[in-house]
């Protein structure tokens, strides 16, 4: 979850170039990092039984 | 349908990105408050040292370059630039002595990526840093 919120964080300030773009994007890449972290926990899940 | 080619602008001079590039080099968002551009400066050095920080916290290793076989040379030469590229952090850590040894375990090995990601976000704050000293973006 930190590794999430730097990450986003940063990708947001330096990807976007209005303040209310960086802050849907940083959002953005903290959403598809929690989804990709309770999607691969479920793969990994389904895949090892 | 001939596209025409968009003329490429010359860079300006060194004496005008160069101090910005090394600033943000040695102090994570440091270039973004030399260039004005404080609210992303602040952000961006909060977010990188609570990153290195929490590294440290978690006891992980800094990479040594090593050579040898190529995904090892890879690896630690890699990861020795992703620390080196904190800037002030790495170096105050080293210089204070932070010496922690690779050992196996689930909480070094995130400290150990965290120190490597923190260098690796403030490569691409180095290059907004760039990219807004030479007036690609505001």
């Amino acid at each position: 979850m930190l590794f999430s919120l730097f990450t986003s964080v940063v990708l947001g300030v330096v990807t976007k170039r209005t303040d209310r773009d960086r802050l849907h994007y940083g959002i953005y890449t903290f959403v598809c990092f929690f989804v990709a972290l309770f999607g691969l926990g479920w793969l990994m899940y389904f895949g090892h039984g | 349908m001939a596209k025409e080619k968009e003329k490429k602008q010359p860079l300006p001079p060194v004496a005008e990105w160069a101090p910005a590039l090394a600033l943000s080099w040695l102090v994570p968002g440091g270039g973004h408050l030399l260039l004005k551009k404080t609210g992303r400066g602040l952000l961006l050095m909060a977010a990188i040292t609570s990153m290195f920080v929490c590294g440290l916290m978690m006891r992980g290793a800094m990479f040594q370059p090593e050579s040898g076989d190529l995904l090892t040379t890879l690896i630690n030469t890699g990861g020795f630039i992703g620390d080196v590229a904190s800037g002030i952090l790495y170096l105050l850590s080293q210089w204070l002595g932070y010496n922690q040894v690779d050992m196996p375990g689930a909480v070094h090995d995130y400290g150990t990526k965290f120190l490597v990601t923190a260098g690796l976000l403030n490569i691409l704050a180095m290059v907004d840093a760039f990219d807004i000293a030479v007036r690609r973006k505001d």
